[in-house]
């Protein structure tokens, strides 16, 4: 697909490169050449310099050929402006990253009012998956499919666990558990494993499951899994105070520590049910005295990467609180990795994650929709749903007599309601929504998973 | 230094040139000659180690600015090495010295010939020949992009290494998309052109072999007497051509797209026509008395004209003889060169525009020192980055003349010639003055000049540094103590 990225911040660099790898063909346009410079040389896509708003701009990068136009530069109103400059001078879908509460309260009037495919809100969206992952406590990532009616959850299998040295075929005998795992994460490897696969303490296992059988399975292997009740959140920013509120709506009891005066008193105005504290987070003294070491999640959301990573590691020490920790930079996942904090979210990597989604399904192809993809690993393992519209070689015949791809693999098929973990002898049929992981990127025909 | 990536593009080049190589062998089995048996050899040759070299696809593909410069750099002299062999094998041309200052004119496309008696080669050896221009013009790291399915975003350091001009862009978002939009702009106008030969009366033979030398803006002549005994009309239609494979083929790509405004407003193009008007217009004047008539003259004008600022090089007539004042022009000519984007060498026409406005943009910071400008340029701001290259590589290549100047000095000739041979085989022209003219050849020169020559010209075909850095210790020594560390980011 022809799109155009506007704007080369971190979120437009790592868009721009997960398309190219995709193989789109995208053009960039940037207002600062040596940035254009960095990203045209660094990945197989053109570079035009000037101000992404202007009809002249778009119209030297194509606008009129374009399939797609994703606006990404610093400011709202001038995302908007681009898309509405673009929809009058190449009417392609457009899709722009506005961030400002104010706007996010009338974001439906906004995108029916300027016809926008997509908005999204970076902060936002990653407080929905702070708040999804605050759903369960031992969850490091939860990722909803068919509809929540299944699950995908990932957990760290701690020293001294029932599962250390289990077989994944021995799972469902022992402990009479509906769960399917997926990957398995060992140190810097990727597996998409087999029955006879052994677990390790310290592995990161995705499997999926229905939240029911997920919860009777985290009971049986001994680890607590309820919603948690309690939150601390550090720091007062944009994505403290959507998690807070969406927190609160659930009933869950939020104390935010920000520093700034200001701040704290803006933010006692917008969320009353809340405990405000103004003070220095990094102080332990202040930490501990507003009862760290009693809460059930404690997240770090402060501006600073080092800072959140820091007392996420305190809080890991001082409590048994769930941590989340905001991290911003993106280049850096292998060594936040190592470092076993409970969860890391990514803001940026959030916005490219569902911009990517929105493409994938946007080239909508022969036989089955994508409705959903989560990566699991960055570039490394993906979970997609698809939906199957139309019969082809892959309702033809029962799984066990199809040949699927290497590092393919079936996680569920949802038929009516109903989900069923496929057997060898269970066929897809039309109609059906199935879970596929894939240790291959870039899939965006369900037909893909098939070996040729 | 990634040597496992610089080794399969390697592998390549020498895989698409035996590819190359079919076409003389079909040549020769054409004109029943047994000289194709040499070709066929080399063929071989090339394709068995192209093969080995591609065998193992490397693990680890980052590839940098680097990479790009040295592979560009070792595979045009891989390239003329084996493109060297079959007229050492065949015997057209027994001195390996020789043959390989041939391929190598042939390649980056100056023309410049060692023969004497040029029509006493077989045939083959004269299509391969002409068809190192076609092939070098364009520049065979830009069809190995067309070809492979490179994926990937760093590849374009390697079309940069390859590209003539100050910056290089690309045409549309993907690089192999871009190289074919440029081959297929490159092919259509040369089969145009042999079409239009034919048209004149041309045997097809020489048709393709001087639409590959126009095309590349190459310059060998098939005919020991390069262009004078052709009608007017074959020379006019030759001129045109030059001049038309010496514009930006970016101006192509916008003619495509129906964007003629925009096309024609290119500044560098309108420089580019001007400079050509006026010449010819001056030079017109000039031979009038030793031509005859205006109509006459201006022909030989224009083709002389077109034929050196393109750094095509071909001669319709010995302008050795011509007025000091042509003479002049003609050697001012063959510095600027053709446009940046072009088949054509030299230091290109947008280059010069650049630092003339730089010079103004000085001048005018004198007199107001608190003033503010910046150079623009198709109405557009230069970057600071690019006027720095284009200024260190105006002073690099003055550096590079005067040495080659100084080092073929030992061989005794006259300054004329010497100073001529370096500009025509660095701006990849071809013929100079006096001993080097038109008429001339490069043959008397020693061994040694030959050398200095040689990398002259794959250094102005390569735009200076990628010849540079590839001859400077410091480009290798860096390379071990890069693959001892290990990039651990870089991994994936």
């Amino acid at each position: 697909m022809n799109i155009i990225v506007i704007g080369c911040g971190k979120v437009g660099a790592a868009l721009t490169q997960q398309l190219a790898n995709e193989n789109h063909d995208v053009t960039v346009i940037d207002v600062d050449g040596e940035t254009i410079e960095d990203v045209s040389s660094e990945n197989d896509v053109r570079g035009v310099v000037g101000n992404g708003a202007s009809y002249l701009v778009q119209q030297e990068a194509g606008i009129q050929e374009a399939d797609l136009m994703i606006a990404v530069t610093h400011s709202d109103e001038l995302n908007l402006l681009c898309c509405l400059i673009a929809k009058k001078a190449g009417n392609c879908p457009t899709i722009a990253r506005v961030r400002s509460p104010i706007y996010n309260s009338e974001i439906d009037f906004i995108k029916e009012g300027l016809g926008l495919a997509m908005v999204i809100n970076p902060e936002y969206a990653a407080a929905v998956e702070m708040s999804r992952i605050l759903r369960r406590r031992s969850a490091i990532e939860i990722s909803p499919f068919a509809k929540g009616k299944v699950e995908m959850q990932k957990f760290r299998i701690l020293e001294g666990s029932l599962l250390c040295g289990m077989a994944l075929s021995d799972i469902s005998a022992k402990l009479h558990c509906d769960v399917l795992v997926c990957t398995v994460e060992r140190g810097d490897e990727v597996v998409i494993p087999d029955g006879s696969f052994v677990l390790q303490a310290h592995d990161r296992v995705s499997f999926v499951a229905s939240p029911h059988n997920a919860a009777a399975f985290f009971r049986k292997i001994g680890i607590e899994n309820a919603a948690v009740k309690s939150c601390m959140i550090i720091g007062g920013g944009t994505v403290a105070y959507y998690l807070a509120s969406l927190l609160l709506a659930a009933g869950v009891k939020v104390k935010i520590i920000d520093q700034s005066k200001e701040r704290c008193e803006e933010l006692s105005v917008l969320l009353p049910k809340a405990v405000v504290v103004c003070g220095d987070a990094t102080d332990q003294r202040l930490l501990i005295e507003e009862g760290m070491a009693y809460m059930d999640a404690f997240v770090a959301a402060t501006g600073l990467d080092e800072e959140n990573i820091l007392l996420s590691l305190l809080a890991q020490t001082k409590s048994n609180a769930k941590t989340i920790t905001k991290v911003t930079r993106i280049n850096y996942d292998h060594v936040i990795e190592s470092l076993e904090l409970d969860s890391t979210i990514n803001p940026k990597e959030i916005t490219a994650q569902s911009i990517i989604r929105y493409v994938r399904a946007m080239q909508n192809s022969v036989g089955g929709n994508m409705e959903s993809l989560y990566r699991i690993i960055e570039g490394r393992a993906e979970a997609m749903e698809f939906h199957i519209t139309e019969p082809s070689e892959l309702t033809s015949a029962p799984l066990c007599k199809l040949s699927l791809r290497k590092n393919i693999l079936i996680g569920c098929i949802s038929r009516g309601g109903k989900v069923v973990f496929p057997r060898g002898q269970d066929q897809i049929r039309v109609g059906d929504t199935i879970v596929v992981v894939s240790g291959i990127i870039g899939l965006n025909d369900v037909r893909e998973i098939l070996r040729r | 230094m990634n040597l496992s990536m610089i080794r399969y593009i390697a592998g390549w080049i020498l895989s698409f040139e035996a590819a190359f190589l079919s076409l003389p062998c079909l040549i020769a089995l054409l004109y029943r000659e047994k000289e194709g048996i040499a070709f066929v050899a080399v063929l071989l040759v090339c394709l068995a180690i192209g093969l080995l070299l591609v065998w193992k696809k490397p693990k680890n593909t980052v590839f940098f600015a680097k990479e790009g410069f040295v592979s560009a750099a070792l595979c045009w002299i891989i390239m003329s090495i084996f493109g060297a062999l079959p007229f050492v094998l065949c015997g057209d041309i027994p001195s390996f010295t020789d043959a390989l200052f041939e391929t190598i004119s042939g390649f980056t496309t100056t023309g410049a010939s060692v023969l004497k008696d040029v029509e006493s080669l077989s045939r083959c050896s004269m299509f391969w020949r002409c068809f190192t221009h076609w092939i070098g013009g364009m520049g065979v790291i830009v069809f190995l992009m067309t070809v492979l399915p490179l994926t990937g975003g760093s590849w374009i350091h390697l079309l940069r290494a390859e590209s003539p001009g100050p910056s290089v862009g690309k045409l549309v978002p993907r690089m192999r998309h871009t190289a074919g939009i440029l081959y297929l702009i490159y092919l259509c106008m040369t089969i145009i052109e042999i079409v239009l030969l034919l048209f004149g009366g041309v045997n097809w033979f020489d048709a393709v072999t001087i639409s590959f030398g126009t095309a590349g803006t190459g310059g060998f002549s098939i005919l020991n007497s390069g262009f004078v005994t052709y009608s007017s009309y074959v020379k006019i239609v030759v001129a045109v051509f030059m001049m038309l494979f010496g514009v930006n083929f970016n101006v192509y790509f916008l003619m495509l797209n129906r964007k003629f405004v925009q096309a024609l407003r290119c500044e560098e193009l309108r420089y580019y026509l001007m400079i050509i008007g006026i010449s010819t217009l001056i030079i017109t004047l000039n031979i009038l008395s030793i031509c005859g008539s205006f109509g006459k003259a201006l022909e030989e004008a224009f083709f002389q004209v077109s034929s050196i600022i393109t750094t095509t090089g071909f001669a319709s007539a010995d302008f050795n003889l011509w007025p000091q004042t042509s003479k002049t022009i003609l050697v001012l000519l063959m510095f600027i060169g053709a446009c940046a984007g072009s088949t054509g060498g030299g230091i290109k026409v947008s280059r010069l525009v650049i630092l003339i406005k730089t010079i103004r943009k000085e001048l005018a910071s004198i007199i107001h020192p608190r003033s503010v400008k910046k150079i623009k340029m198709e109405g557009k701001p230069v970057e600071h980055e690019v006027l720095r290259s284009t200024n260190v590589f105006m002073i690099t290549y003055v550096i590079l003349f005067a040495f080659s100047v100084l080092l073929i000095s030992f061989n005794g000739f006259d300054l004329t010639t010497n100073f001529t041979a370096v500009a025509a085989t660095l701006n990849n022209i071809g013929p100079g003055l006096e001993l080097v003219g038109p008429t001339g050849n490069f043959g008397f020169f020693s061994s040694f000049s030959k050398y200095v020559l040689m990398f002259d010209m794959l250094a102005g075909r390569l735009e200076l540094f990628p010849m540079l850095l590839f001859f400077s210790p410091s480009t290798w020594m860096q390379s071990g103590f890069v693959r001892k560390k290990r990039f651990p980011l870089c991994k994936r």
